[in-house]
């Protein structure tokens, strides 16, 4: 079996951390500090992912403890960065675990000047009211000439460069069915 | 990369921007390539550079036209593959021609071109007429060879600023790989599209790139570098108006029926020795209908094509912005975009944003897009918009693909639940369908284009708040599955099995694919026959770090793509050390067959062109289909602080010009009030417009506000000192921010003239922790004539000093 870098690093576990150290030729000062506690990927589940910054595409590594993100970085394997990551991609934990995260529904209303709280169940048939309104008001079936179209000119939707290819589908599948025209996103800018 | 003999970076910072990918640049320089960094700026990226060359924002394609010449002039291209693979060799019609900034065909009042003379002259059979001996005057070679020799060096060098000697230096370099063994790679970014000849500014470098026989090859090729983490993805998904999935053009008003549709966008030809691989445009169509209008999609009402949009004009951003400032648009949807900051002349846009009677924003964190009505200087209570902020959750907290600059589509897993209420964009989308599906039961105006869709990912007819989409339907969706039992090239299928890859795609209803491009990536039913996911680090027999078994990359899993143009008519690589593919005789019984990456087809050496999504097989020097011209032209930017040198029209003649008639819409600076140059940059801290960083308490540290750059020569002649309060201004907005006076720009001689530069970082708003102006106050409303794509990177300014240094 081929030995990755991480299956490497892993089978040789915490009990041989001082060799892994050695191995590593890391400074005295940082192998003592390493050696004062357990490491914090210390029995965690481990998933990958693909970085959401820029296009390079870096693998990372999220380590999880009781449902908590504790740790994001660098896959050794991934063959594109081997471990290495940009000031973003090592930051990419402060994303998971911010205090600034939208959790809720926020709902503005005309004129106000706040966020309220809301619920899925009620904002989503409410949005929903809204599109419909919008779109059936400008509606275009067929243009002045008799031509055929089933547009709506009055709807924009932006966005998708930071979303799965999955959800991009959808999106496109969804606008497109709403008989969206301005469908664009950063691609156009 | 890291197989290239020469890399290029121009309108990228690469070092900056991309820093996971520079280490591939430094693998190649530990064998010895040259690295080649052409910015207004000395960027981190020019600090690595054997050469750096600076040269002013917006002149590119006399840059480039510029190695061009030198190349024709000095016979340094790399003629068997200039003369097998590429148009070089086809002969244009007579009546086609060239004076002073025009080509023929221009209308004036239209602003836009009949191309009619641009074509190629067609013999009796029907296909371009060919000279390989490339002597005959009206060949494509000889139209270039005499277009380029404008572009002499001392005249290049006066319109860009480029010393001369620095410019020299790398036209030899460059041209250096026009050798068979030689290879150089092109790195851009938006650098290069950002400006009203943007489109014309790429094709340049595909021009050089394909005279040097560097297209196909391991370490060649043109690298857009990609911005944003699935930006590949979500255009191969084609959220642009004029695309559907696969990049199949979106239906115009003039396709009636399908089969309108189908003549319109097929491309055809009469040479045997053509793949024209877009002639599949019908299976690829009619898959996608089926899997967007499913059973409701029969051969009798056309695949439900007319439930399809059809286009009548331009819908892109620009166009957008400017519906909405017209109230037409009363309604926006954003899915992580942050057009206030983002977008070009962004007061306009604000005040666009202003109009709307409702916005649905969706977004990780609270965006400034979405919090137009509290901005600085606006009073809430004026505003009567209703804002619906739904909370996404994070890429770590869902599962899905995401495609990268190198077209490889990786797999990502959920390592928590949505934090909160917050969900995946794929559930917040399912569930906008059945809200709104469930609105248009009680009818509607022409509700079946939404009622009648395909729509069943696993969560039923309820909108269920725990219940995620099963995201590897929607995956095998987009690859597609046979829709009946039926056999096709020999092989049995049973109704509900996956499609192997697109070439087992029909064009009658009995398949249905999402994206025909990502037919391929999931075969089975498994989650083990997700390509995406895979793992695999065994290399390619060609050992060149293609890495086939690790995801999957489009199409097919090529990881090269144009890879039959890496080697010779006999199937022999243009360098044996690091081939793509070659051809072994021994391979197959010995009938021969293929060997390393996925070939661009099966086909035996030299029975088929090797540029396969040309209808004419051949890679394009000359491009008769775009707006401006087949062949590049330098134009100044639409903000100049001189008049152009190489012909008497000043701005690219083919673009859209919004507001000719109100110009206070769209305000145009003239010289003598904004006498710089102003471009705007990224910073490795920070991601595009700031939502995803301008929140994170490290990154807000590291970069925690607005600078504007410039030379020392300009603070001097400003009275600006380092770290001063200063104000960059144009014809439409002020920013403000500290001063960053380096000698990283230089004031350059332009047309006998000193010409200063300076650069502002654009990724603020004042949303999140770190907050400032946005530089996109300072851009026009002005796009590229075949994209669209705004003129971020070139433009006047002035820059004053408002406070001492903090």
């Amino acid at each position: 079996m081929r030995i990755s870098r991480r299956n490497f690093l892993g089978a040789t576990g915490a009990g041989t951390l001082g060799t892994i150290i050695t191995f590593l030729g890391l400074p005295g000062n940082r192998a003592k500090a390493a050696q004062a506690g357990p490491l914090k990927t210390a029995h965690t589940k481990e998933t990958t992912t693909i970085c959401p910054y820029c296009g390079v595409g870096c693998g990372l590594i999220v380590s999880t403890k009781n449902g908590k993100i504790v740790n994001i970085e660098g896959d050794p394997d991934h063959p594109i960065n081997e471990g290495a990551l940009c000031s973003k991609g090592q930051a990419l934990i402060q994303v998971a675990n911010n205090e600034r995260r939208l959790q809720k529904v926020q709902y503005r209303a005309p004129h106000s000047d706040k966020w309220e709280e809301k619920s899925w169940d009620w904002a989503l048939p409410r949005i929903a009211k809204n599109i419909r309104k919008t779109r059936d008001a400008s509606f275009v079936q067929k243009e002045k000439d008799g031509k055929l179209v089933n547009r709506t000119d009055g709807i924009g939707c932006l966005g998708g460069a930071a979303l799965d290819n999955e959800e991009c589908y959808l999106y496109s599948k969804l606008a497109r069915g709403m008989g969206i025209t301005y469908l664009e996103h950063q691609a156009r800018i | 990369m890291q197989h290239a003999d020469v890399i290029m970076v121009m309108g990228s910072n690469v070092a900056e921007n991309h820093p996971i990918a520079t280490r591939w640049i430094k693998k190649a320089m530990e064998k010895g390539a040259k690295l080649i960094s052409a910015d207004p700026r000395f960027t981190r990226s020019s600090s690595m550079a054997d050469v750096y060359c600076p040269f002013r924002s917006g002149t590119d394609i006399a840059f480039v036209g510029g190695i061009i010449n030198y190349a024709l002039e000095n016979n340094l291209i790399q003629k068997e593959y200039v003369v097998n693979y590429t148009n070089a060799s086809f002969i244009i019609k007579r009546n086609f021609n060239f004076n002073d900034g025009i080509f023929s065909g221009y209308d004036e009042a239209k602003r836009s071109y009949n191309k009619s003379s641009w074509a190629y002259e067609m013999n009796a059979a029907g296909n371009p007429k060919q000279d390989k001996s490339l002597e005959h005057p009206r060949c494509v070679y000889q139209l270039m060879k005499k277009h380029y020799k404008r572009y002499a060096v001392d005249l290049v060098c006066s319109i860009t600023g480029a010393p001369r000697d620095t410019y020299l230096e790398i036209c030899k370099m460059y041209t250096s790989t026009a050798a068979k063994n030689r290879v150089g790679t092109w790195l851009y970014a938006m650098g290069t599209t950002q400006h009203t000849h943007g489109t014309q500014n790429i094709r340049t470098y595909a021009m050089l790139q394909l005279l040097m026989g560097n297209v196909g090859l391991a370490g060649g090729g043109i690298n857009a570098l990609r911005g944003e983490s699935n930006v590949q993805g979500s255009t191969d998904m084609c959220l642009l108006f004029h695309i559907l999935p696969g990049y199949l053009k979106s239906p115009t008003k003039d396709n009636q029926s399908l089969k309108q549709y189908l003549k319109k966008w097929t491309p055809t030809t009469n040479d045997s020795k053509s793949a024209n691989w877009w002639g599949n445009y019908p299976k690829y169509i009619v898959s996608l209908l089926k899997a967007w209008y499913g059973d409701n999609a029969t051969r009798s009402n056309d695949y439900a094509f007319n439930y399809l949009p059809k286009r009548s004009g331009n819908y892109s951003h620009i166009s957008l912005f400017e519906a909405m400032y017209a109230e037409q648009i009363k309604g926006l949807i954003l899915f992580g975009q942050n057009p206030v900051v983002g977008g070009p002349n962004s007061n306009k846009e604000r005040a666009a944003i202003d109009k709307l009677d409702w916005m649905v924003a969706v977004d990780v964190f609270e965006t400034d897009t979405s919090t137009f009505w509290k901005r600085p200087g606006v009073n809430p209570a004026d505003n009567g918009t209703e804002v619906f902020l739904l909370p996404a959750c994070s890429s770590v907290e869902k599962e899905g693909s995401v495609t990268n600059s190198g077209r490889w589509g990786q797999w990502r897993y959920a390592a928590i639940h949505p934090l909160g209420d917050s969900r995946s964009d794929l559930w917040i989308l399912d569930a906008l369908y059945k809200a709104l599906a469930q609105e248009y039961e009680s009818g509607g105006v022409v509700p079946e284009p939404i009622t009648e869709l395909a729509w069943d990912y696993g969560t039923g007819k309820e909108i269920v708040s725990e219940h995620e989409p099963d995201v590897h339907m929607v995956a095998r969706e987009i690859n597609g599955y046979f829709l009946k039992d039926m056999t096709v090239k020999g092989k049995n299928f049973k109704k509900g099995d996956q499609v192997p890859s697109f070439a087992y795609l029909q064009d009658d209803g009995s398949t249905n694919s999402g994206n025909w491009l990502y037919c391929n990536s999931y075969t089975g039913p498994d989650k083990t026959d997700n390509k995406m996911a895979r793992r695999g680090l065994k290399d390619a027999v060609n050992g060149i770090g293609l890495y086939p078994e690790w995801s999957w990359c489009w199409p097919v899993n090529r990881r090269i793509i144009y890879n039959r143009a890496s080697v010779d008519q006999q199937g022999r690589p243009w360098n044996s050390k690091k081939y793509v593919i070659r051809w072994n005789s021994a391979l197959k019984n010995g009938n021969g067959g293929w060997e390393g990456d996925v070939p661009d087809g099966g086909w035996a050496p030299g029975s088929k062109h090797a540029f396969i999504m040309k209808p004419d097989g051949h890679a394009w020097l000359w491009a008769a289909n775009l707006q401006d011209g087949p062949m590049p032209e330098h134009y100044e930017p639409l903000e100049s602080p001189l008049d152009n040198q190489l012909n008497s029209v000043q701005l690219n003649p083919a673009i859209k010009l919004w507001h000719v008639d109100a110009p206070e819409m769209n305000p145009v600076g003239d010289r003598k009030k904004f006498p710089i140059v102003g471009t705007t940059y990224r910073v490795t801290e920070h991601w595009q417009a700031g939502a995803m960083t301008r929140n994170l308490p490290w990154l807000a540290e590291l970069v925690p506000d607005v600078f504007v750059e410039m030379s020392a020569e300009l603070a001097k002649e400003k009275g600006i000192k380092h770290g001063d309060w200063i104000a960059m201004e144009t014809a439409r907005g002020k920013c403000e921010g500290y001063a960053l006076v380096t000698p990283r720009f230089k004031p350059l001689q332009c047309g006998g003239r000193l010409v200063h530069e300076v650069g502002i970082i654009w990724h603020f708003g004042w949303a999140g922790i770190a907050t400032g102006d946005s530089a996109n106050m300072l851009t026009p409303h002005i796009g590229d004539a075949n994209t669209m794509i705004p003129e971020f990177k070139a433009f006047l300014c002035d820059v004053t000093r408002k406070g001492g240094a903090a």
